[in-house]
């Protein structure tokens, strides 16, 4: 069995799954937002049960519309935090609540081994740490939360290996955005994508999230990665509960094994409208911009901050730009801000918000007006994403986004940093 | 039961801020949602949609987000059924639980364009082009899927399952 094969089968209660099979399996966590938790709390209670079935393993983060953008994103909010309290979930308020994916993992709640099912399309960015974590809709979310389980088909497992290392300003971003480039937004439909390989095994954590985290992008069920080294030295002082780590047989089926040599991958930007729309830096040409978002589940942590930094420090945000951004919880704001990071922020002309998806979707912090161009560190850029449905976003890692922000144009750090 | 309406047909990839953009997801009431139904791929599409009328399109429909809002905004504006090369699983999912009918059919698709009138029985999966004379027939349901729609839903179907456990009343 694959590695997703083998965690779906400990919680079916089976010794063995294949591809195609419908299970019913027991969650370790369940998650929602203030957009996907009213609409699940609203059909939790058509069920008609009264608690949740286990308070500690049902999780709602507003991060969306919060700090509340106007008065219905507050009303949805209050709804969420009254049910949260009530039932004595896990909850999160604001000043101390992170982008839910960015939180969870830092809070050691999403562990190796686990079935995380989330109401967020971007719930399996918990496959960085081995989990299989998928996103579903508020009905579904709902079910679990009452049960404490949900029926999912076993998806086959794709493989992906990425042979060689990055060179200096590549990461996690650029191999997922290459991977949907070549296969496309449904390259990996109703599938599991495995990622290998020497350039996964020598990103950080932070870079591992970023590449789970757009599994989606390929329509893929989940994004998992096997636990090394690297893993359990970010997990075992965050885990308040024990887990399990779980490895492919030697023998296992692949779908498909997919492999790539990146030692000569370029920063990659995908153009609008698709995240596939994906070329190598050097091909982008000369593509003014107004604004530069870096952040969200995608690329708002720690490490996002200090590459940024190294670009920014020193340096202005081009008159003609506005740069946001936006750590992606209370702890990574806190270590940016112990690190320097916010002070070179502020000095080279950028706004820093409090964490929120916001822009990401084009709720607020950052909307586009019609006819703008943005350089986003985000995951999706779809018509109309991030405002106006005639505004433009080009998706790039942290990186080329500051380098953009710094000369008003989609720039290579090459042309900025030393 | 037979539905019988006309086509509104989209292309490959049609993501759920297509559908319904976010900056309308701070409601969820179904009415609300429908008037902006497809706004972010066709403007016009609330004024020319009549109840009844289906959604025809490529590979891929509902991709992205995992909003439930998607398959609801739809729901309400009228359309009675989408039928699609293939759908995103989040969207499939979400769309058997809030009883929005989907079908998957490739041949249909092929024929089918903007203004057509089809006639869909849901139980046979049969989609008649009335207007170009051809009969498709889409891929079954899976059989947990039937049983989902049978029970009436999923939010019915955990209630049975509670029940038997004596779990819930």
């Amino acid at each position: 069995m694959t590695l997703s094969e083998k965690i779906l089968a400990a919680h079916a209660g089976k010794t063995k799954v294949t591809p195609g099979e419908l299970v019913n399996v027991r969650v370790d966590l369940v998650l929602s937002n203030d957009i996907t938790a009213p609409i699940a709390i609203k059909e939790f209670k058509r069920i008609g049960i009264k608690r949740v079935f286990d308070p500690r393993k049902v999780v709602m983060v507003p991060d969306h519309f919060t700090p509340n953008k106007d008065i219905p994103s507050a009303e949805q909010a209050k709804l969420v935090r009254e049910f949260a309290l009530e039932q004595g979930l896990v909850y999160f308020e604001v000043g101390r609540m992170g982008i839910e994916h960015v939180l969870l993992p830092e809070q050691g709640l999403v562990l190796p081994g686990d079935v995380v099912i989330g109401a967020d399309s971007h719930t399996c960015t918990y496959g960085a740490v081995g989990a299989f974590a998928t996103g579903m809709g508020s009905t579904d979310i709902a079910s679990a939360m009452a049960s404490g389980e949900i029926w999912m088909k076993v998806p086959p497992t794709i493989r992906f290996v990425y042979h060689g290392k990055l060179s200096r300003w590549t990461g996690g971003k650029d191999l997922i955005l290459h991977t949907i480039g070549a296969i496309g937004v449904d390259g990996a439909l109703y599938s599991a994508m495995e990622f290998t390989g020497e350039a996964v095994a020598m990103l950080s954590m932070d870079g591992r999230f970023t590449m789970a985290n757009m599994a989606i992008e390929a329509g893929a069920k989940a994004g998992i990665l096997g636990v090394d080294d690297k893993t359990i030295e970010y997990v075992r002082p965050r885990a308040k509960r024990p887990y399990e780590v779980y490895e492919a047989d030697k023998d296992a089926e692949y779908a498909r094994v997919v492999e790539y040599d990146v030692s000569r991958l370029e920063p990659q930007v995908a153009f609008p409208h698709m995240p596939s729309n994906t070329k190598p830096i050097s091909e982008v040409g000369e593509i003014e911009i107004d604004q530069v978002v870096i952040g969200s589940c995608t690329n708002g942590r720690l490490e996002d901050l200090q590459i940024t930094a190294q670009i920014l420090k020193g340096r202005q945000v081009h008159p003609r730009v506005r740069c946001i951004v936006i750590p992606g919880s209370q702890r990574v704001y806190l270590e940016a801000l112990r690190e320097g990071l916010i002070e070179t922020f502020v000095n080279s002309g950028a706004a820093v918000s409090t964490p929120t998806c916001g822009p990401c979707l084009g709720g607020y912090m950052g909307v586009l007006a019609a006819g703008e161009r943005c350089v986003s560190t985000t995951n999706r850029n779809f018509v109309g994403r991030m405002g106006s449905p005639d505004s433009e976003i080009y998706l790039t890692n942290p990186a080329v986004a500051a380098a953009s922000a710094v000369l008003g144009k989609i720039a290579s750090p090459e042309e900025v940093a030393d | 039961m037979k539905l019988t309406g006309k086509v509104h047909k989209y292309g490959a990839n049609v993501d759920t801020d297509a559908i319904i953009p976010a900056r309308y997801l701070n409601v969820s009431d179904p009415d609300e949602l429908a008037r902006h139904s497809m706004e972010g791929i066709d403007a016009q599409f609330v004024k020319r949609v009549a109840p009844g009328d289906f959604i025809v399109a490529e590979t891929n429909f509902g991709c992205g987000s995992s909003r439930e809002h998607a398959p609801v905004a739809i729901k309400a504006s009228g359309i009675s059924c989408v039928v699609a090369r293939s759908f995103a699983r989040i969207f499939f999912r979400n769309a058997i639980n809030i009883g929005l009918p989907i079908l998957e059919c490739e041949e249909a698709v092929e024929v089918t364009q903007s203004g057509d009138i089809l006639e869909i029985e849901l139980e046979t999966g049969e989609i008649k082009n009335i207007t170009r004379g051809r009969t498709f027939h889409a891929k079954p349901y899976p059989e947990f899927m039937l049983e989902l729609i049978a029970a009436g839903g999923l939010v019915e179907h955990t209630r049975k399952r509670l029940k038997a456990r004596g779990v819930v009343r």
